[in-house]
């Protein structure tokens, strides 16, 4: 009888499962198959029906292009320091919500608005603050005397990337306090109490307890962000044009694909930020040891 | 040496800074759109803290066809996305949160993987997919692609909500001969009203903002959605940029959202650590 049962599940399970496997397999599996199938042809978006196979040429080809690697440092810097403001912003900004403070639901509130704002939308709107004649930031920095006169921020090559990664910031530490957040608050009260009451001070507390408990939230919170900051698109897009100073690996596939037609060197291109992505998720996974249950 | 009482009232008061500070810098930048939106002319050029509610920017855009036509694609291809999500989604969470087969874990590491993908690494791929079943330039081809990246995420937050309900609601339904089929809708269906309502929120913001996709696969303004007609709105030259009409654009577009992220504060932040914490 049961063994009636099991099998009866293991059928429904495999049936209720499988509009979704569908979908993912036509949606994900075989356009991934096929992108890596093109980067192993010279196809054109003009007639993309004919072409022939040039083996691991198209790979070579992006790796010789001096574009790419910018593309490349570009990517890297820009995941590294968004990633790391916002993990340190976030944290702060979750201890503080997790205390009983005046303007607590205000703030809870508050964090929502740039998480909920479309990227293009957020784009525009820093664009404009930013603007080098009539920004409200260049107004605000020559009234407190800052600077002296209106500072074009997205031309100056050393700001334009720091551009991206501080609106970057203010668009995604919403992501990173709530799950923090989250965190803190399975963090018995106890331990916290106890060491309290034996004297510890705050900043000890905060390093060797609720830092250490909060490394499965704090590494759940990065891996998102590190696979999403490698992936990013949309904010250089909009922000920084076509522009090589801020250009990012997804733009440069997506050009090769669209603007220059070539469908055999964008697929490669693409297909090396696939492998970027998966190098990034194993080692994070593997660093942050989040296959593994905190312990404590 | 200050005295407790009084060290205890500067932290006070510093904390109270430090939570004005960050109200301001969330707040302050959409502040900005709003006070811009109503600026028209010469005005949008001065820097005043206060509106001048001056409506030509607002009136405008009412009467483009072609903003309200993306106002609706964007509404159109949200909504049908994640409806078909949530549908796909309910049944796999039952199989993946209430039975037992061989092969359940490879399942959900699969889906787990699939929303890890690069957008950009299917982009080729999917193109000569959506030329194929003739979609191209057709809102339809943005609800078959926006799966790729919501239809992972909804089944692995349905799947640790529905882990959330008693075992015991299945062990009674299958006493009494219910199918598996009359389990899920019968019984869990009608208690996953708030999962779905946060879940479904959360898979509505990410396709209401997508922009890559809509931007290579559709073709004309007409069909275009909202994002990629903010982001396309430009001068004849870097000094003709028209802030004004940028910025009422984008209010309009994201005051429903920022309205329905504050009702729903609660259930959104639950759906996203109900995801991402519990894991």
């Amino acid at each position: 009888m049961s063994r009636v049962l099991a099998r009866r599940e293991r059928r429904a399970a495999w049936l209720f499962l499988a509009p979704a496997i569908v979908v993912l397999l036509l949606v994900a599996a075989w356009p991934l198959s096929k992108t890596f199938y093109l980067s192993l042809t010279d196809a054109n978006f003009g007639n993309p029906d004919q072409y022939g196979f040039v083996g691991l040429r198209n790979y070579a080809d992006v790796l010789d292009d001096r574009l790419w690697w910018k593309s490349l440092s570009n990517t890297l810097f820009f995941t590294v320091a968004s990633v790391g403001i916002e993990t340190v912003l976030g944290i702060a900004i979750a201890l503080l919500l997790n205390q009983a403070i005046p303007g607590r639901g205000m703030l809870r509130a508050s964090i929502l608005i740039p998480w909920a704002i479309p990227v293009v939308v957020s784009a525009k709107i820093w664009e404009w603050m930013l603007h080098d004649q009539f920004g409200v930031i260049n107004a605000v920095l020559i009234h407190l005397g800052v600077i002296e006169r209106g500072l074009a921020w997205m031309a100056e090559p050393g700001l334009a990337l720091w551009v991206i990664v501080f609106v970057d910031v203010w668009i995604t530490t919403p992501f990173m306090v709530l799950l923090i957040l989250a965190g803190l608050q399975m963090i018995s009260k106890e331990v916290l109490e106890a060491a309290y009451v034996d004297g510890v001070p705050a900043w000890r507390r905060f390093i060797s307890i609720t830092l250490p408990l909060l490394r499965p939230s704090i590494g759940v919170a990065v891996l998102f962000r590190t696979l999403d900051a490698l992936r990013m698109f949309d904010l250089s897009y909009v922000l920084g044009g076509n522009s090589q100073k801020t250009m990012t690996v997804s733009i440069y596939a997506r050009n090769q694909l669209v603007s220059f037609q070539q469908m055999g060197l964008g697929s490669a291109a693409s297909t090396w930020v696939f492998f970027l992505v998966a190098l990034a998720a194993i080692l994070l996974i593997g660093l942050l040891k989040l296959h593994k249950p905190a312990e404590g | 040496m200050l005295s407790q009482r009084a060290r205890r009232k500067t932290g006070q008061w510093a904390k109270g800074f430090a939570v004005a500070l960050t109200v301001i810098y969330t707040i302050f930048p959409y502040y900005w759109a709003i006070n811009s939106s109503f600026k028209s002319g010469q005005q949008l050029f001065e820097v005043n803290l206060w509106p001048s509610l001056d409506l030509v920017h607002y009136r405008a855009l009412m009467g483009d066809p072609d903003f309200i036509g993306s106002i609706l694609n964007s509404v159109i291809v949200a909504s049908s996305t994640t409806f078909i999500a949530l549908a796909l989604a309910t049944f796999s969470a039952y199989a993946l949160g209430r039975l037992e087969f061989a092969g359940k874990r490879a399942v959900l590491l699969a889906f787990l993987s699939v929303s890890m993908f690069p957008q950009v690494a299917v982009l080729s791929g999917m193109f000569e997919l959506i030329r194929w079943l003739g979609l191209y330039n057709h809102v339809g081809s943005l609800v078959l692609a926006y799966l790729l990246f919501t239809l992972p995420f909804t089944i692995w937050v349905l799947t640790s909500f529905m882990r959330e309900f008693p075992r015991e609601l299945s062990e009674a339904a299958m006493m009494d001969g219910c199918s598996h089929w009359r389990t899920l809708t019968r019984i869990y269906l009608p208690l996953m009203g708030p999962a779905l309502a946060s879940t479904g929120l959360l898979a509505f913001i990410a396709a209401w903002n997508e922009f890559l996709f809509a931007l290579t696969f559709i073709l004309t303004d007409e069909n275009r959605t909202i994002p990629v007609a903010i982001g396309l709105i430009s001068g004849n030259s870097r000094y003709e940029f028209p802030f004004g009409p940028v910025m009422a654009a984008s209010v309009i577009v994201t005051l429903p959202l920022i309205v329905l992220v504050l009702i729903f504060q609660r259930k959104i932040v639950s759906g996203l650590t109900a995801g991402a914490v519990k894991g």
